[in-house]
């Protein structure tokens, strides 16, 4: 497995982490309703997004560059 | 004499040597890390109570260090990507900012820590303490380990980029595939340990 291959894993693990994360912090905030992990659970889902555009994007670009 | 297949990959495993090296190394990193996440598990299923990680540990703080990690892996890749575009300053911006941010990860780790100590919480307080201490303690040295090769290959490491540029571009490849190891872990680790 390349570092490309390897770091689209990885991307793709730390997207379901985040997602996961902003579940946790929901509940977090519904069942205790700290404001803080309402903030933590929006970062983390922006966060999450961000990291799918970059994905897909990172895959293009190394594609484009002859890197396999 | 030559050493072979240091760029071109060996008919019978189909890989350059160093990246069976390295997967051969991370194979025996699995082992080590898997053994320490069982016992975990079966510490925690054996315990008749275990505290919530949430209830102990700065969330906001590993969560940032959680940030820092993934990005120091885009800049670890963007390292090598520019030395396949041939462009070797953009490679010490990026490389450089690969060790900038494992140091920013382990400056946060210290004062996570302090703070523990501070509250009296040593790693023989309690299984979870200790198991805590072990897991993120030995992902640590892995960190240090991790700046000690990324800085050899930003310094001294770098002489071979003038002499052969595909080989020293498979070492950063290699040094990256450990990198994003070391990060893969902490992703498992960030929620077993803080959230559940």
């Amino acid at each position: 497995m390349s570092l490309k291959a390897f770091h689209l894993l990885f991307v793709t693990a730390s997207v379901v982490l985040a997602f996961g994360f902003a579940a946790w912090a929901f509940e977090a905030y519904s069942s205790r309703g700290e404001g803080g992990t309402l903030l933590l659970a929006l970062l983390s889902l922006l966060f999450g997004a961000g990291l799918v555009v970059y994905g897909v994007r990172v895959r293009t670009k190394l594609k484009g560059m002859g890197i396999q | 004499m030559e050493i072979p297949y240091t760029v071109e990959p060996r008919p019978d495993t189909g890989v350059y040597n160093a990246k069976l090296g390295i997967w051969l190394f991370l194979a025996s990193e699995v082992m080590l890390f898997g053994a320490l996440f069982s016992s975990y598990v079966l510490l925690r299923v054996g315990a008749t109570t275990w505290p919530h990680g949430y209830e102990h540990l700065n969330i906001p703080l590993a969560t940032v260090n959680t940030v820092v990690l993934i990005t120091s892996s885009v800049t670890m890749v963007m390292s090598w990507a520019s030395l396949a575009m041939k462009d070797i300053r953009k490679y010490r911006v990026y490389m450089g900012s690969t060790v900038a941010l494992a140091c920013v990860f382990l400056v946060i780790k210290g004062f996570e820590y302090a703070a523990k100590f501070e509250h009296g919480l040593y790693p023989s307080g309690s299984t979870f303490l200790a198991i805590y201490f072990t897991l993120t303690g030995l992902h640590g040295l892995h960190i240090i380990g991790g700046i000690i090769v990324n800085c050899y290959l930003l310094g001294p490491g770098t002489r071979m980029w003038k002499t052969d540029p595909a080989r020293f571009t498979n070492r950063v490849e290699v040094a990256g595939l450990y990198w994003h190891f070391v990060d893969l872990v902490w992703i498992f680790l960030f929620p077993v340990l803080y959230l559940l």
